[in-house]
């Protein structure tokens, strides 16, 4: 009922403003030549202006404004470009510099081992060389040592077997005698008592 | 009265009757709309211009944005020749929308909506662009209305199409911008008188078209401008590079 009221409402004010704008229209405005020459002379007079001060003032501006950005950019851009390649073949350079040092410092510590080694080898063979030297001393030592105790004790045997003589019988015996007799002895039990 | 849809397009002294002779040349609401569009292009463009910082403040990148736009629309369809009619079309494109969009602001009047506005400009484009067809290209420049490949018996036929349309230029290209605007205004006039009559009851429906309109307008407002323009750049591309 309501939507029924409405549609007829609606229908009816149709009718109603179409009959308004029938009774008033009166054409087109536009078609009213009344003003035309005036409009022509205003359009022109401001499009005139606007195209002269656009064109000579403010385009030219803005056009330098465009072009001044866009060189500064690319400016900015190659400058940067060459940044990162300078610092690329820093980078590369820092690298390279790393490795060498790498490689130097093996070197280095390849040449201090073989030194030290060289020079343990070298002490070592110093060292063992005066151990057999000292050794073949010691021997040496030993041998004349050796050598000079079965002398030693003919020379006792016989000092000692002289005293015992003069002590036993009182009487010199010649020295030459007893130490024939002694090495006698000593020829005969030497190797029983020194082994060589 | 009101209701009347056409009354927004009437003109109407302001200030004194002026003339030169017997010519009426009275400043009128649709002259000041003229200066206002005029002048709010300047304001913006000159704001836009004034200083140059890498990075743009809104003002100067509206500036720019719209100068490229132009300047690849007019590379875009006539090439680099066209480059000393750059001003003179961003200007006109820069007119005509600014117009256009005066005109959205309720209780304004639109400029464009005036055929006889309209068709001064297309007039001046029409007769700027013949005439510099025949400096360019001499007589060769009545060449366009020959075109090639079309089988001798057709020709007269083709030439006198080509003529008339060619002749019809600056009427299609005065008319399509006069007619839109006269019938976008119109229209948003009437679906606007349909929510006064029908009231608070029935009004909302045409208040939503109205609404709606509305944004489309603003939308036909750009394009029209943008049409005007590249249009004026498809006719001076055929004055510059003739290749028919």
């Amino acid at each position: 009922m309501i939507k029924k009221i409405f549609f007829q409402f609606a229908f009816f004010n149709f009718f109603f403003i179409k009959e308004v704008f029938a009774a008033e229209s009166g054409g087109m405005p536009q078609l009213n030549p009344e003003f035309w020459i005036s409009q022509i002379f205003w359009l022109t007079l401001t499009f005139g202006i606007l195209y002269v001060i656009l064109s000579k003032l403010i385009l030219p501006k803005i056009s330098a404004n465009l072009e001044l950005r866009k060189s500064q950019i690319q400016e900015n851009i190659e400058a940067a470009e060459k940044q990162r390649e300078s610092s690329e073949s820093k980078l590369r350079e820092y690298d390279e510099i790393i490795k060498k040092s790498q490689l130097e410092a093996k070197n280095i510590f390849k040449d201090a081992r073989e030194k030290v080694l060289k020079d343990i080898n070298s002490k070592k063979e110093i060292l063992d060389k005066q151990i057999d030297e000292e050794i073949t001393n010691a021997e040496k030592e030993i041998e004349t040592l050796k050598k000079g105790a079965a002398e030693k004790i003919n020379k006792i045997a016989i000092d000692t077997s002289s005293d015992l003589v003069k002590k036993l019988i009182g009487a010199e015996v010649n020295n030459s005698s007893i130490s024939a007799i002694v090495d006698d002895l000593s020829k005969r039990n030497g190797n029983k008592y020194y082994g060589s | 009265m009101a209701a009347n849809p056409m009354t927004q397009f009437e003109v109407y002294r302001i200030g004194p009757e002026i003339k030169i002779g017997a010519f009426d040349i009275s400043f009128t609401n649709a002259s000041l709309f003229m200066v206002i569009s005029s002048f709010a292009i300047l304001i913006i463009f000159n704001l836009g211009s004034k200083k140059n910082s890498i990075l743009p403040n809104k003002i100067q990148l509206l500036s720019e944005l719209s100068y490229s736009f132009v300047s690849k629309m007019i590379s875009d369809t006539a090439g680099s020749k066209a480059k000393p009619y750059f001003a003179f079309i961003f200007s006109l494109f820069m007119f005509v929308l600014f117009c256009n969009m005066f005109g959205m602001i309720p209780y304004t009047f639109t400029v464009t909506s005036h055929i006889i506005v309209t068709f001064v400009l297309a007039a001046f484009i029409f007769i700027g662009v013949t005439i510099i067809g025949f400096i360019k290209h001499g007589f060769g420049y009545l060449k366009l209305f020959v075109p090639s490949g079309v089988p001798i018996v057709l020709l007269p036929l083709i030439v006198v199409i080509e003529i008339i349309s060619y002749l019809s230029r600056p009427i299609s290209l005065s008319v399509r911008l006069f007619a839109n605007m006269m019938a976008g205004h119109t229209m948003m006039k009437v679906f606007g008188g349909f929510v006064i009559s029908l009231g608070i009851v029935g009004g909302w429906l045409p208040l939503s078209f109205s609404v709606a309109l509305t944004g489309l307008e603003i939308l036909v407002a750009f394009l029209q401008a943008y049409v005007f323009a590249i249009l004026t750049c498809i006719y001076l591309n055929d004055a510059l590079n003739l290749h028919h």
